[in-house]
């Protein structure tokens, strides 16, 4: 077996792979906050809430109303995605006037409500989402054993990542949202409903935060905390790719997964940290971060 | 700075209120403290159902004891152990408290000890695992009732090398608790004749496992030691099985809880090998007890829960039998008594602080097997309290060998 550096290019290739998987998620996540902060200039605490959130969707529509796995996919991010819609229209709007710091704030008070109100109902320790029959078991790579389920995750992901990316970058919708957020009163006197269109972006931000988890539950258990120590890494990688972002969030998203998992073999302890590292390099070096305009 | 302003003055005002009630209370009530993790990861293990447990034994003991009334306090330790700590310092200060029940987390609990003994109050660490806390950690006042790292892998290790699992590798949570059990395991397994390959120290509550169980895979060994808890055991062992895994290595749990295998699943957790303190279904008092825990928490008591009740029992037994609540009378009536109860037979408190009991080393059982609801666990081998606890060892200054 060839090496590099001393270690097996299969152990290597390995977590390669198993660093995509956890950046695809990361990626999923820092594009919801990207879009929301880009759009809209929220800072979303609760994102990692509504990951719970979406999560908790999916596994009460397979336990009390038969949705299957495919069906949630589509109707968890929908229903959770509403109810952001009803947050920022009752809420989040009467702040946009006032200080980003007031939007972190309610947004912070929402995450500890929602996961306050998921473990009063539902406990702590949560519950099992069984794996979907059509992506059970695994496929030996020869370097590794791969469950289908992870190669689908990499494959959803980066289909949802490049198809926002598209919509927002590349269409006259997209180009409609970002006229909103350089001048909205103007865009307004050319007709447009502006309020309706952040209501839809908040929407639609919170919906990727509850597709990323219905993705996740059947990998790992679903509990009401499983978003709250996620939600600060999507932070770190949000700003490594640059506030606001899309671009920048999917490839940070996705490079950070990959040093991630390089950092569990070559010194696991750091393997929490080596995101704020990265985080606070860019920082000196590129402040606006790595794919930041300003 | 308005809204700070009204914030702390709101808050002085409730620490006035709240002060002055308590000192008047102190002298006619027997206070008894809990603190425990009430909102994070740990809060299904003992949590509001060890703080029902503590009622239920109140209770049953006639809600007084030397014609006083005896009242519960409750706080949320987050985790913290300088919240642990300081809360406990407060009780003991303004509220007359006579005796703390520590709940989950060891770091927390090795803080509160601390208190205990300069303060003087009967602790009974109930939820931690830490064997520091009858060891380097221990104190006159300090009993740890449940089950520690010593005699978790007394129990799980030692079974799992009889039936053939001779090399070992370790997924470690990177805490003290963690790095205690990894100790107290690798111990065992080479006492027996067993080799330890290697461990990986990972982060408390990583969000994915599969890297660490990669490298598990690679040091070739035949047992995957799970020196975690909670949701970070849970997540561990889903991985383990999705990735092929526990074809090549025996997962072994050296601490479960009944919460963690009614969450991940027969399905999943089926084979596994665990050491408990107490489980539910083991004889007619256990089932006697839990069926009316049942009845309040619509869930099964983890062996936590459990034991808060007998704790709390045990305590007002010894207060009763010295006629006083002063610390240091009551601690002799504990260390003279024998607990006879749903969760223990013929237990007793050691000098160093241990409450020596039988263990049980348990299977978890195949969905085929199970018959009922929360019908989990078969009993591989009950353990004396002796062979789970092991000799005094001298570390603890206060018990010499």
């Amino acid at each position: 077996m060839t090496e590099i550096f001393g270690v097996p290019v299969a152990v290597i290739l390995g977590q390669l792979m198993l660093g995509l998987v956890n950046g695809a998620f990361y990626a999923m996540l820092s594009l919801g906050l990207a879009v929301i902060f880009g759009m809209m200039g929220v800072v979303n605490f609760a994102h990692g809430a509504f990951y719970a959130l979406g999560s908790f969707a999916a596994l009460l529509g397979l336990q009390f109303l038969g949705v299957n796995y495919w069906m949630g996919l589509v109707l968890a991010p929908l229903a959770v995605g509403l109810l952001g819609m009803i947050i920022e229209r009752l809420l989040l709007r009467h702040l946009y006037r006032v200080d980003p710091l007031y939007g972190l704030l309610l947004t912070f008070g929402v995450a500890l409500i929602v996961e306050g109100g998921l473990q009063e109902r539902f406990g702590s320790s949560g519950q099992s989402y069984p794996v979907p029959a059509a992506l059970a078991g695994a496929v030996n790579l020869g370097f590794m054993i791969l469950p289908k389920y992870r190669a689908w995750v990499i494959v959803a992901s980066v289909t949802v990542c490049f198809g926002t990316w598209f919509l927002i970058e590349r269409t006259r919708l997209g180009a409609t949202l970002r006229a909103a957020r350089e001048n909205g009163p103007l865009l307004q006197a050319f007709g447009v409903n502006v309020p309706l269109l952040l209501t839809l972006t908040y929407g639609g931000g919170i919906a990727l935060a509850a597709l990323a988890g219905v993705l996740a539950a059947p990998v790992i258990l679903v509990t009401p905390q499983m978003g709250s120590s996620l939600v600060t890494v999507v932070f770190a990688v949000v700003v490594i790719g640059g506030m606001g972002s899309i671009l920048g969030a999917i490839v940070s998203g996705l490079g950070l997964g990959v040093i991630e998992g390089f950092t569990k073999v070559i010194y696991p302890e750091a393997s929490n940290i080596v995101v704020y590292v990265v985080m606070a390099l860019v920082l000196i070096l590129r402040p606006a971060g790595l794919f930041g305009k300003e | 700075m308005g809204i700070s302003k009204t914030a702390l003055g709101l808050a002085l005002l409730l620490a006035g209120v709240a002060g002055s009630r308590a000192a008047s209370a102190a002298d006619s009530e027997v206070v008894i403290g809990d603190i425990d993790d009430l909102s994070g990861t740990y809060s299904d293990v003992m949590g509001a159902g060890g703080q029902e447990a503590i009622k239920m034994a109140i209770a049953d003991f006639g809600g007084t004891v030397l014609g006083r009334k005896i009242s519960l306090l409750v706080t949320d330790h987050q985790n913290k152990p300088d919240i642990g700590a300081s809360k406990f310092r407060e009780w003991v200060d303004q509220s007359g408290l006579s005796m703390l029940i520590g709940g989950s987390n060891s770091g927390v609990n090795i803080a509160m000890a601390k208190v205990a003994g300069a303060k003087k109050v009967p602790f009974f660490a109930v939820g931690a695992a830490g064997s520091s806390l009858t060891n380097e950690d221990c104190t006159a006042y300090t009993v740890h009732y449940v089950y520690d790292t010593t005699a978790l892998a007394n129990g799980t290790a030692a079974t799992m090398i009889k039936n053939g699992g001779k090399t070992w590798f370790y997924l470690t949570a990177d805490y003290a608790f963690g790095t205690q059990l990894q100790n107290a395991a690798s111990k065992v397994v080479e006492a027996n004749g067993g080799k330890n390959l290697g461990a990986v120290r990972v982060p408390l509550g990583a969000s994915d496992f599969s890297s660490f169980l990669l490298q598990a895979q690679g040091s070739g060994a035949s047992v995957l030691g799970l020196a975690n808890a909670g949701g970070d055991f849970s997540n561990s062992l889903k991985s383990a099985i999705e990735f092929g895994i526990t074809k090549t290595m025996k997962p072994a749990a050296l601490l479960a809880f009944i919460t963690n295998i009614h969450s991940l699943g027969l399905e999943t957790a089926q084979g596994l090998y665990l050491t408990t303190g107490w489980y539910w279904d083991l004889n007619d008092k256990t089932r006697a007890f839990a069926k009316r825990y049942f009845a309040k928490m619509n869930a099964e008591p983890s062996m936590d829960q459990a034991g808060a009740y007998s704790a709390t029992m045990t305590y007002l037994t010894a207060v009763k039998a010295a006629g006083t609540t002063d610390a240091d009378k009551v601690m002799v009536e504990l260390k003279k008594a024998k607990i006879n109860d749903m969760f223990a037979t013929g237990g007793y408190i050691r000098a160093d602080g241990v409450m020596v009991h039988d263990m049980y080393v348990m299977q978890v059982k195949t969905p085929q097997e199970s018959k009922y609801p929360w019908d989990y666990y078969k009993v591989v081998k009950v353990m004396s309290g002796e062979e789970a606890f092991g000799p005094i060892t001298g570390l603890c200054s206060i018990a010499p060998k």
